[in-house]
């Protein structure tokens, strides 16, 4: 597996990623490399240059900020799973990250590659949707934050412009009343989810009094469950009110399913129910 | 030490470096002046070329020259097919190392670029402008011998590369008087044999003396020199074969393909080193693949359960072109295994081979063995359940008695010695089969699906008597060589003519010096894989280098001994009469006090100042070992599984595998072997499958899409043996390396349809993916 021949430039900073970024078009961002490596192995893409943004010290922290945890760009999948202030502000995170892959892949990969190429059968996305986490962002024009139902656009498309940086992602703290659950039916070779079910649940007093609930693997981008969250929301938090919720599951994505070799369209779209259930159902354990 | 080494668990002596990653594998080879190749190959599955320009490649950057098949053509011969089965209509279609005119699958190699670097090679390959027309492809076996189905090669009308059939009894009349009929139509899928090393070569030519050397990944470095001489024309004398460290095969580096070849042809032509290492996307079009069997099968019994037969037609597809071994894979290794362990008294096999536009079918682990044992026991379980009986019963009211010195079943073969039932004791002990049955029945009230499947098998291996491999058309010998070369100090030398790579022999045969002759293990080496050092031999695959090799390296030490004991009753000043051994050490019977080493006798033989009236010096010995039958092993293994029939998701719960080869020598590389074949037979069950489009398009081209076992699917596999000696072999040693893939698939398949028949599900198509389960149990709700 030989790569076409590239340029290789190594950024220091953010800004000098940027810079680098505006000299040299057609030049993509590489971080742990375990989206981009294939690719380029295969001769489906060739970039004329990547800007290796590996080192970037800064983005690669992870810390407490504005009731939330702010995981920088770079923070990899093994950091996120072995973190004690993610798996105390948002276990879900990390049980999420836990199941990323292998082994290998989870110490190369990065949170910040994840959400920017934004495969439709990654983990993250699903559950920082579910999460309603934002994406910080330096462009051109200085930073700003996405709110993670604007950031996924397509089929791995995102709101980053040709000048644009990933670098942290911001994930509200659960806090009490809060629970979070991530379901995953993952493909055997690749480890991809075939189906990611998040759900985030807030309860008072035995009901939902807000719930954000999310799938991908079987959609071009992360999906809410609208149907779901308003059937749950305003209702006391039984089995039999989750079970009713779900059962709308497969008509809020209509015809968005994806179908392989492995898993075609309408067994996926016969079993979302079912992974959202179990979502719903650990996320209402949780909040408790 | 003698007693203890032979059986005793010591850590296999290849792990550190491997372990480490200080290991020489082909690839690692670097020479000066060295350039790379890097193939084109056909995208389509069959087409005819129009016309290939390669002139832009041959001045890309980097570029030393660029070759089509127009170049090889006359210089590289054919690719030969090396098992020509007899009375079969055998058409073996040219082979050729470039396709010139024709392209026959996804793969074929069509061009080949060496360049300074492989990523300058690879880049050219952009560059050569290749014409097709395309031609319909056909992919499945079945369809191939369909009229007006696509044809792969003029030579070979309907797509039939042989036509072999085996019968024993009257099938006829066992099956006019059936009190049962069962039948089943069994698709045993391809899979892909995902060796870790992709396959590589490295061909150096010496013009000066007219010397090649060939690094080469390979099962068997003496069948590469013996083909490699008749396809480059290089005398076998000049051509040294050199097999490194080899990263698993599984038979995939059985054969020899056109790669190496090219290599030797490039290196040649250009007087520099050529190296070629395969990419893993080539890996999954390139390297051979397995199994790919249609099967419809019929089982005749009786209402009380005994089976009177078996009959069967399978169309085995070969690929586009026969590999080296192809052809006695689903006839010799398959359709003579068709009684298993039972006293079937009548069975009968018609088997196709049929050409198709896909990758060459060879040797995968087991070879044809999984495909007998797993159509009998899915067929036991069937019948079975036709006559409303637990398949453990049945299987016992058939299975052969023991017997220790031969027992002929209805295809005419010989088994060695079998004590089936008592592997199959075993097997249910340990997993504690009737509670088991209760548990089951409790689940089923709660609406939980817990299954258990259980087989039991006997295959042939240890290949095998060179007269036989004759009389059925294999193109060499199946016997093996050892020397053993003690050296003054003691130390002792060991080279063989098979090729470990893997299986721990350089740490078993090590233990069986040791164990003979007294020495202590770590001061035996075992050298291998070098055609220049080591003697003849014809290779690692059918579990045979221990089974046929070991014998060979026992012959060999026993000639030692021999010599050794000579030598000590001439120093000792005994007769030979009267000498006496024990745990390496020499002495005359009755006065063990006074004794000779074997260290002792070594540095004497060695240094010679004092031997016997006519005997040569030296203390070394030969032996060229040709087997008087095959080895059959044999056991019994337990699947349980639990399925979940809202999702299809299956869940195995416990494995328990008991198999019998005989005494171990090391019971930790035997509990290694049996751990990864149990899985890759797993693996065919649950995940693994080469998916064609109809165009002959691999989909699942890459570890993406092709499922191999992982760790944490699985559950700890139980381990467990008995030991029944072959009453042939030397140190009554049977081979072990595929037992566990040839016993597991159907075991996991059958306690999969014992956890849904409540549901009326009673067949699934392999891989038992969750999608195919929830199909079935739809559908079976639907039929309900």
């Amino acid at each position: 597996m030989y790569s076409p021949a590239f340029d290789y430039y190594r950024a220091s900073s953010v800004a000098d990623a940027q810079r680098l970024l505006a000299a040299h078009p057609g030049a993509k961002l590489i971080a742990g490399g375990h989206s981009l490596i294939p690719l380029l192995k295969l001769r489906l893409a060739a970039p004329s240059a990547l800007i290796d943004i590996g080192r970037i010290r800064d983005l690669k922290q992870v810390k407490a900020d504005e009731g939330g945890v702010r995981i920088g760009a770079l923070t990899t999948h093994a950091d996120i799973a072995a973190s004690s202030l993610v798996r105390s502000t948002c276990r879900v995170l990390a049980e999420a990250a836990a199941r990323i892959g292998d082994a290998a892949v989870r110490n190369r990969g990065t949170i910040g590659g994840s959400l920017a190429h934004a495969d439709p059968g990654a983990d993250l996305p699903t559950v920082l949707t579910a999460l309603d986490a934002r994406v910080v962002v330096e462009g051109a024009a200085g930073a700003r934050t996405i709110a993670v139902d604007a950031f996924f656009q397509g089929l791995m498309t995102t709101a980053l412009g040709a000048s644009d940086l990933l670098t942290a992602v911001w994930v509200p703290a659960l806090g009490s009343g809060r629970g979070a659950a991530y379901e995953k039916f993952a493909h055997p070779a690749s480890r991809y989810a075939v189906i990611g079910a998040a759900a985030m649940v807030e309860a008072r007093g035995g009901s939902c009094v807000r719930a954000r609930v999310a799938v991908g693997g079987l959609v071009p981008k992360p999906t809410r469950l609208r149907s779901v969250e308003s059937a749950l929301e305003g209702k006391p938090l039984t089995a039999d009110t989750v079970a009713k919720a779900v059962a709308g599951a497969a008509g809020d994505l209509g015809g968005d399913i994806i179908g392989d070799i492995f898993a075609s369209a309408d067994y996926r779209r016969a079993m979302v129910a079912t992974y959202v259930q179990r979502a719903v159902a650990a996320a209402v354990e949780r909040a408790g | 030490m003698s007693a203890r080494i032979f059986g005793s668990a010591i850590r296999r002596r290849e792990d550190p470096r491997l372990l480490t990653g200080t290991g020489t594998f082909t690839d690692d080879i670097s020479l000066p002046g060295m350039v790379y190749a890097a193939m084109l190959r056909s995208p389509h599955a069959h087409a005819r070329i129009t016309r290939i320009d390669t002139t832009r490649a041959k001045s890309a950057p980097g570029v030393v020259a660029v070759f089509t098949g127009a170049d090889t053509a006359g210089v590289l011969k054919p690719l030969p097919c090396a098992w020509l089965i007899p009375n079969s209509n055998l058409k073996v279609a040219e082979y050729p190392v470039i396709a010139r005119d024709v392209v026959r699958y996804v793969g074929d190699v069509v061009a080949v670029v060496v360049a300074q670097s492989a990523y300058q090679a690879y880049d050219a390959l952009e560059y050569i402008d290749v014409v097709y027309a395309p031609l319909a492809a056909v992919v499945n076996p079945q369809k191939a011998a369909a009229a007006g189905a696509p044809q792969v090669h003029d030579s070979a009308p309907g797509n039939q590369a042989f036509h072999w059939t085996v019968s024993g009894g009257d099938v006829d009349a066992a099956f006019k008087s059936a009190e049962v009929v069962v039948k089943d139509r069994i698709v045993q899928q391809r899979l892909i044999p995902t060796a870790m090393e992709p396959r590589a070569a490295v061909a150096q030519w010496t013009a000066a003396t007219g010397e090649l050397t060939l690094w080469n990944t390979t099962q068997n470095p003496h069948i590469v020199r013996f083909i490699g001489s008749i396809v480059t024309g290089v005398p076998e004398d000049q051509l040294r074969v050199i097999a490194p460290e080899v990263g698993g095969g599984f038979g995939s580096k059985i054969a020899q393909y056109p790669g190496e070849f090219i290599a030797v042809f490039a290196a040649m032509k250009l007087n520099r080193p050529v190296k070629w290492t395969e990419t893993r996307s080539e890996n999954f079009i390139a390297t051979t693949h397995g199994r790919d069997h249609v099967q419809e099968v019929e089982m005749a019994g009786t209402r009380d359960g005994r089976i009177t037969g078996v009959r069967a037609q399978v169309w085995a597809g070969m690929g586009a072109y026969l590999s080296a071994a192809a052809p006695g894979i689903p006839t010799i290794l398959h359709g003579l295994m068709l009684c298993g362990p039972y006293q079937i008294p009548a069975v009968h096999e018609d088997v196709y081979g049929m050409y198709t536009n896909t990758t060459p079918v060879e040797a995968y682990r087991g070879a044809g063995r999984p495909e007998a044992t797993y159509l009998l026991e899915r067929l036991i379980d069937r019948f079975a359940h036709a006559i409303g009986k637990d398949p453990v019963e049945v299987r016992r009211a058939n299975l052969i008695p023991p017997f220790t010195s031969g027992h002929t079943v209805a295809t005419g073969l010989s088994y060695d010695s079998g004590n089936y039932a008592g592997a199959l004791d075993k097997a249910l002990a340990q997993v504690g089969y009737s509670a088991l049955r209760q548990e089951q029945a409790a689940l089923r009230k709660q609406g939980r699906y817990m299954g258990i499947g259980v087989s039991t098998y006997v295959e042939i291996c240890g290949l095998g008597p060179s007269q036989v491999a004759g009389a059925v058309g294999f193109q060499g010998g199946l016997w093996e060589s050892a020397i053993v070369r003690f050296h003054p100090s003691g130390k002792v030398n060991v080279f063989i003519g098979t090729k470990p790579h893997g299986q721990g022999e350089e740490t078993t045969f090590a233990q069986i010096v040791a164990s003979e002759l007294g020495v202590d293990v770590n001061d035996v080496k075992v050298i291998h894989g070098d055609t220049d050092k080591t003697p003849m031999g014809w290779g690692t695959y059918g579990s045979r280098t221990t089974a046929v090799g070991g014998a060979a390296l026992a012959m060999a030490v026993r000639k030692i001994k021999d010599k050794a004991t000579a030598l000590a009753a001439h120093l000792l000043e005994a007769s030979v009469e009267d000498m006496d051994y024990a745990d390496g050490k020499f002495f005359v019977k009755g006065a063990p006090a006074k004794v000779k080493t074997i260290q002792d006798i070594a540095l004497m033989a060695n240094v010679a100042w004092n031997m016997p009236a006519g005997m040569e010096a030296g203390l070394e010995a030969s032996s060229f070992y040709d087997p008087p039958n095959f080895v059959y092993p044999f056991g019994a293994h337990v699947a349980v599984v639990e399925v979940e029939p809202s999702t299809g998701q299956i869940q195995l719960k416990r494995y328990v595998a008991v198999d019998d080869c005989g005494p171990q020598i090391n019971p930790m590389i035997v509990e290694g072997q049996v751990h990864g074949g149990v899985v890759q037979g797993i693996g065919q069950a649950l995940w693994e499958e080469a998916v064609y489009d109809d165009s002959g398009q691999l989909l699942t081209g890459s570890l993406m899409d092709y499922a191999i076992p992982r760790a944490d699917v699985l559950p700890d596999i139980e381990v467990l043996s008995t030991v029944t000696p072959s009453p042939h072999h030397p140190l009554g040693v049977k081979g072990i390396g595929e037992a566990g893939t040839i016993a597991s698939t159907c075991t996991v398949y059958n306690a999969v349809i014992d956890a849904l028949r409540p549901l009326g599900v009673d067949a699934l198509p392999m891989p038992m993916k969750p999608e195919n389960v929830w199909h079935a149990v739809q559908a079976a709700r639907k039929g309900a």
